[in-house]
C-alpha cells in the first residue's frame, strides 16, 4: 500500500458511478425534453415563415411548397431545404413566388424571405426571418418604412436570353437611387442595407432564370382530392 | 447550538439575494448577461426568469446529491447539472416564442458559465439543506431578474421610447438610441451601481447595524 496521505483518498469508482449516473440523468432529461418541444417548435416555426409568406406575396391565402431539381419542379417534403414557397389567392390563380435569400450583415447572416412576382417581374416583399444586427441601426431593415418601399416593386426582369437579371440588383448610398432596381440604403445601416441587395441578387440571378420556364406548371391550383 | 441556527428557514434566506447580496448590484456577477441582453424589458425579464429557473432546479439537485458527490469531481458534476437545466429552458423558449429566442441568441446557452449559478451551487447548495437551498436561489434569481429589469426597462425607455413594447411618448419622441447599443448598457449600469452605493451609505448613517450584519468595503 502507498504511504498514507493527509486526505482520505476517494476511490475511482465512486467518481465514476457520480459522474456517470449524473450523465445519464442529465441525457435522459435532455432528451424528454427536446422530445417534448419538437412539435411546438416545428408549428412555431411553420407559423413564422407563414407569417411572413402572407406579407411578401399579398393577398395570397394558400401556399404550395416546391422545390426545382434539374430544370424539374418537383413537390418540397418537409426535410427540404432549399424550397421556394407558391402563393395563390382564394380562386386558386398564382399571386407568386417566395424563396429564401441569404447574406454576410454586419453582425451575422442575415435570412430572409423575399416575394416574386411574375406578373410585374419585379420583388413585392421582403420579410427578415432571423438576424443580429445592432438594435436602433442595422435592424432597421426590419421595419423602417422608407426602407421598405424599395420592395413594393424592386425591378428584377430577366434579359432577353432568359437567363440572368436584366439589371442586377443592388444596394445605393442613401439618397442616390435612380432606377427601380435600385435600393436605397438605411443611412447609418450602410452594411445591412447592402446585405439585403446582395442577398436578392444573389439567389433571383439563380432562382428567377430556373423558374421562368416552370412557372406555367404551378400558375394554377390544382384541386386535389 | 450556532448549527441549528444556521439550519433555519428565515425570510433573511430569500431576501439576501434580492437586497443585501444582490448578485448584480452588490456582487457584480454575471454581467455578461446584465450588458448584452438588457437592451428591452422583454429580454430583461425573460433572461432574468431563465436564469432563475436554471438557479432553483439546479440548487435542488445539488443539494440533495451533495452527500453522495466526490469532492475531486464537484464542480464537473455541478456544471452537467446546470447544463442539463440550461438546455431544458433553452428548448422551452423556443417552444414558447421563436421572435424571444432569437432575441436572447446565445445568451441563453451562456447561462452555463454564469457565475452566480456556479457560485450558488458551491458555496450555498452544497452545504445546505435541500428547501433552504431552493429558498436562496429563488431569492437570487429574483434578486437577478430585479437588476436586469431596473436596466432594462430604463435602457428600453431612453432607447426606444417604450416599456414592455409599449409606445410610450409617441411618434415625436426622438430615441437615444445609443441607450440600447452596448455602451447604454455600461451607462446604466453605472447608474444604478451610484444609485443603490448611495442608498446604501444613507442606510448605513441612519440606522445602526443589524445584528451579524458584515460591512465590505467601508
Amino acid at each position: 500500500m502507498n504511504a498514507p496521505t493527509l486526505q482520505p483518498r476517494t476511490p475511482a469508482t465512486a467518481m465514476l458511478v457520480v459522474l456517470g449516473g449524473i450523465a445519464m440523468l442529465s441525457g435522459l432529461l435532455v432528451v424528454l425534453a427536446a422530445q417534448l418541444t419538437a412539435p411546438l417548435i416545428a408549428e412555431n416555426q411553420r407559423e413564422a415563415i407563414e407569417r411572413a409568406l402572407v406579407k411578401v406575396i399579398p393577398g395570397s391565402v394558400t401556399y404550395r411548397r416546391y422545390k426545382v431539381e434539374e430544370g424539374r419542379l418537383l413537390p418540397a417534403g418537409e426535410a427540404d431545404d432549399d424550397i421556394l414557397y407558391a402563393g395563390y389567392d382564394d380562386r386558386g390563380r398564382l399571386l407568386g413566388i417566395a424563396a429564401r435569400a441569404a447574406a454576410q450583415g454586419y453582425a451575422d447572416m442575415i435570412y430572409l424571405l423575399y416575394g416574386y412576382d411574375p406578373g410585374c417581374e419585379c420583388i413585392r416583399g421582403i420579410q427578415v426571418l432571423k438576424l443580429a444586427e445592432t438594435p436602433g441601426l442595422g435592424d432597421k431593415i426590419t421595419k423602417d418604412p422608407d426602407f421598405l418601399k424599395n420592395f413594393e416593386a424592386l425591378d428584377a426582369r430577366l434579359d432577353a436570353a432568359g437567363t440572368a437579371l436584366l439589371n442586377p440588383i443592388v444596394t445605393v448610398k442613401h439618397g442616390s437611387k435612380r432606377n427601380p432596381w435600385e435600393i436605397d440604403a438605411i443611412s447609418g445601416a450602410t452594411i445591412s442595407s447592402r446585405a439585403v441587395g446582395k442577398a436578392l441578387n444573389r439567389s433571383a440571378q439563380k432562382l428567377l432564370p430556373a423558374i421562368r420556364p416552370l412557372l406555367l406548371q404551378i400558375h394554377r391550383l390544382e384541386e386535389k382530392g | 447550538m450556532s448549527r441549528r441556527r444556521d439550519d433555519r428557514l428565515t425570510w433573511e434566506t430569500f431576501s439576501e439575494g434580492l437586497w443585501r447580496e444582490n448578485p448584480v448590484f452588490v456582487m457584480l456577477l454575471g454581467m455578461c448577461p446584465v450588458l448584452a441582453v438588457t437592451n428591452s424589458a422583454v429580454n430583461a425579464l425573460a433572461m432574468g426568469l431563465a436564469t432563475t429557473f436554471v438557479l432553483v432546479a439546479s440548487g435542488l439537485l445539488v443539494s440533495l446529491l451533495a452527500r453522495y458527490i466526490p469532492r475531486q469531481v464537484r464542480i464537473a458534476t455541478y456544471i452537467v447539472i446546470i447544463a442539463t437545466f440550461v438546455t431544458l429552458i433553452d428548448y422551452s423558449i423556443q417552444a414558447i416564442s421563436l421572435d424571444l429566442y432569437n432575441a436572447l441568441g446565445a445568451f441563453i446557452q451562456l447561462i452555463v458559465v454564469n457565475c452566480i449559478i456556479l457560485g450558488r451551487a458551491e458555496a450555498y447548495a452544497s452545504r445546505n439543506r435541500p428547501l433552504k437551498a431552493v429558498v436562496n436561489a429563488a431569492g437570487m434569481g429574483a434578486g437577478f431578474t430585479f437588476a436586469l429589469l431596473c436596466l432594462g426597462g430604463v435602457r428600453e425607455l431612453l432607447g426606444a421610447g417604450s416599456l414592455f413594447g409599449f409606445d410610450l411618448f409617441g411618434p415625436n419622441f426622438q430615441p437615444w438610441v445609443v441607450m440600447v447599443l452596448p455602451p447604454g448598457g455600461f451607462l446604466v449600469l453605472g447608474g444604478w451601481l451610484l444609485l443603490f452605493d448611495w442608498m446604501k451609505q444613507r442606510g448605513r448613517e441612519t440606522e445602526p447595524l443589524p445584528r451579524g450584519e458584515t460591512v465590505h468595503g467601508r
